[in-house]
């Protein structure tokens, strides 16, 4: 399975051999739980776990969810209403199922930021980084797809705004959008295919996950010193890593205790704080709300999809250059998608021979920037589109994209790296000292 | 039979009836497969019930002038105003320069009238165009919002919350992310009082 040398499983007993020798399924758990792990990975490497449990967490919430409700536009609203107020503890599974979403995206998106920061993406590990942006994509196209289904007010009009994106693509556009909404109006049609593809996509992405966890099982993991575990001798290796089970597994579990006490915190006492007020009233095709704001989530995506308007110079150039086919409506969802594409490209933008940013100290304060700028993006997508807030979008959409097509690149050429321990050995002493010397971590017997 | 195969094996392209079969079999399966996945596309289109909804007749006897009504039609919201005399004149005085998209965009003309206040508004049952009426989508061309009406935005007329779109008091893009002037549907008037859409 992964390079790195480590105990295979032996099946002892005869039913153990009778079985293994006919689908080696034990086996293949037990060489995926026992997966030789770096043992320097810091508290930034819970949010697979985390994610993993979302994805659980949602199906079987999701699942429950559906056995109460009615995908009609007649009823939809009110059967949400009855899952609330009459199924019982109706109220908690939807709250839980509506803040899971939530979790899974502060999740992801520490996830990616870890990844970006440790150079998680780089060589070999592009497939992994890849498949997680997939994951990604399919995250947003379900939780999309879920938050159209209460019917509300802002379900109706975030389908009506998202599903008009499709409706800027040229010449063939229009015909998608009514493809996609099975009439001209988001409508009942529409209501119905987004409940089957919302229940669809979620074992999509499990799927994913499973290639996800399949490639970095088979590429070993990145960890905070971006050094590779030494996979020479056996003794190298198991200096550098320790087993998943019980190590990783303990640690993963304590830290996501710790990220659900937060998360029931916030189902019991704040359960509506994410979301609009705006959806607790029924879809009206008459009346849009005078705000409409997508989940947080999608924020600094919608930022930077609308910060590209007509008088935008570039949205100029471009739409002179290709005589008005690329106009001001279709480059802002270029725009969008490309923010997503030019992140999933960055294994072969970025040109430093050095993993990790602890060992880039130029890096580190573009990555930072970075952060800033996610969250600006952000807040700008939260307020309406008008100055000052287009201006700063598109200050920060800019520096979104020059982060992955300019920096990233140049910083390879310019930045004098710090020098990396050899081993990720000498990394684990020099933080934990004598007493965490490969020895002294192996369990008294 | 036997005995044809045999000497066209024996010639310079030994296997031509074979590449002919293999690619004759692939181009056939793959014919096949599409015309297998069509209906499972082409389910998503709209019905035949969604189809058939095409016309609706409105009564605009109570609106008088200076307001609107708004009709659900085809799913989507229609605008019809009744637009008052200083409108008429805001609207009529734009040259078309100004105006980011210089074209009508009306259904009931040819595609590429311009885009005057004329050539936006609705002859009444006389055939009379007096500029008075005034229908349109009213859904932004940029994504789909329903625009505030009643002179809202920056010039008069109608203004989406989504992304800041104005209009003016002829339902054209001034400013704004939207591409086009709201869309004048197929309409006119079959009665005194009544507009036929569609």
């Amino acid at each position: 399975m992964s390079g790195i040398p480590h105990d295979h499983y032996e099946p002892k007993t005869g039913i153990e051999k009778w079985l293994h020798s006919r689908l080696p399924v034990v086996g293949l758990l037990y060489d995926t739980l026992m997966i030789p792990t770096p043992k320097n990975l810091n508290w930034m490497w819970i949010w697979g776990i985390v994610l993993a449990f979302c994805l659980v967490l949602q199906i079987v919430t999701g699942i429950i969810l559906v056995m109460h409700y009615t995908p009609h536009v007649d009823l939809a609203f009110a059967s949400i209403e009855h899952i609330m107020r009459n199924v019982n503890g109706g109220w908690a599974i939807r709250y839980i199922h509506m803040n899971g979403a939530s979790l899974f995206f502060i999740a992801v998106y520490l996830h990616i930021f870890r990844g970006l920061y440790y150079g998680s993406y780089k060589a070999p590990r592009e497939v992994t980084w890849i498949i997680g942006m997939l994951i990604y994509l399919m995250m947003m196209g379900t939780a999309f797809l879920g938050y159209v289904l209460p019917w509300g007010q802002m379900s109706f009009w975030g389908a009506t705004v998202i599903t008009g994106l499709f409706g800027a693509i040229p010449f063939v556009g229009e015909a998608i959008q009514t493809w996609l909404l099975g009439g001209p109006a988001v409508d009942n049609a529409t209501l119905n295919r987004f409940l089957s593809l919302h229940y669809l996509l979620p074992f999509v992405i499990a799927g994913l996950v499973v290639v996800h966890i399949w490639a970095f099982h088979t590429t070993g993991n990145n960890n905070p010193t971006g050094v590779e575990v030494r996979r020479n001798t056996r003794k190298e290796a198991d200096a550098d890593t320790l087993p998943f089970w019980p190590y990783f597994v303990i640690k993963d579990f304590f830290a996501l205790a710790v990220v659900l006490t937060a998360f029931f915190a916030v189902v019991g006492f704040m359960p509506n704080y994410l979301g609009h007020p705006d959806n607790y009233i029924e879809a009206n095709a008459l009346a849009t709300p005078a705000h409409i704001v997508p989940e947080w989530y999608f924020l600094p995506f919608y930022a930077i999809l609308r910060a590209f308007t007509a008088d935008v110079m570039i949205v100029q150039i471009v739409s002179w250059l290709t005589g008005g086919i690329v106009d001001a409506k279709f480059f802002g969802v270029i725009a969008m998608f490309g923010a997503i594409a030019v992140m999933a490209l960055a294994p072969w933008l970025d040109t430093s021979s050095v993993r990790s940013g602890r060992y880039r100290p130029m890096f580190k304060w573009w990555f930072w920037l970075l952060g800033v700028d996610f969250m600006v993006l952000m807040w700008c997508g939260s307020q309406p589109a008008e100055p000052p807030y287009s201006v700063i979008s598109l200050i920060g959409s800019a520096y979104w994209f020059g982060y992955f097509l300019v920096v990233l690149p140049l910083l390879g050429i310019f930045e004098k790296p710090l020098p990396q321990p050899e081993t990720i050995e000498d990394d684990f002493k020099e933080h934990y000292g004598k007493s965490g010397s490969a020895d002294a971590t192996t369990p008294a017997e | 039979m036997r005995e044809t195969l045999s000497v066209s094996q024996s010639e310079d392209h030994p296997s031509t009836r074979r590449d002919f079969i293999y690619y004759a079999t692939g181009g056939v399966g793959a014919v096949a497969a599409g015309a297998a996945v069509w209906p499972l596309v082409n389910q998503m289109n709209p019905s035949a019930d969604t189809r058939a909804a095409s016309s609706l007749r409105v009564d605009v006897a109570d609106v008088a002038e200076g307001t609107q009504m708004t009709v659900l039609f085809l799913g989507k919201p229609v605008f019809i105003r009744r637009r008052t005399a200083d409108e008429i004149e805001a609207a009529r005085a734009v040259a078309l320069s100004e105006l980011p998209d210089d074209v009508a965009r009306n259904d009931n003309i040819s595609d590429d009238a311009s885009a005057s206040d004329e050539n936006r508004t609705l002859s009444n049952f006389e055939g009379e165009n007096t500029g008075e009426w005034l229908v349109m989508q009213g859904v932004c061309t940029h994504l789909g919002c329903v625009p505030l009406g009643d002179g809202a935005g920056d010039f008069g007329g109608w203004f989406c919350p989504c992304h800041g779109s104005h209009y003016d008091t002829a339902g054209r893009i001034r400013r704004g992310p939207a591409p086009e002037n709201l869309p004048v549907p197929t309409a006119s008037f079959v009665e005194e009082s009544v507009i036929l859409l569609g």
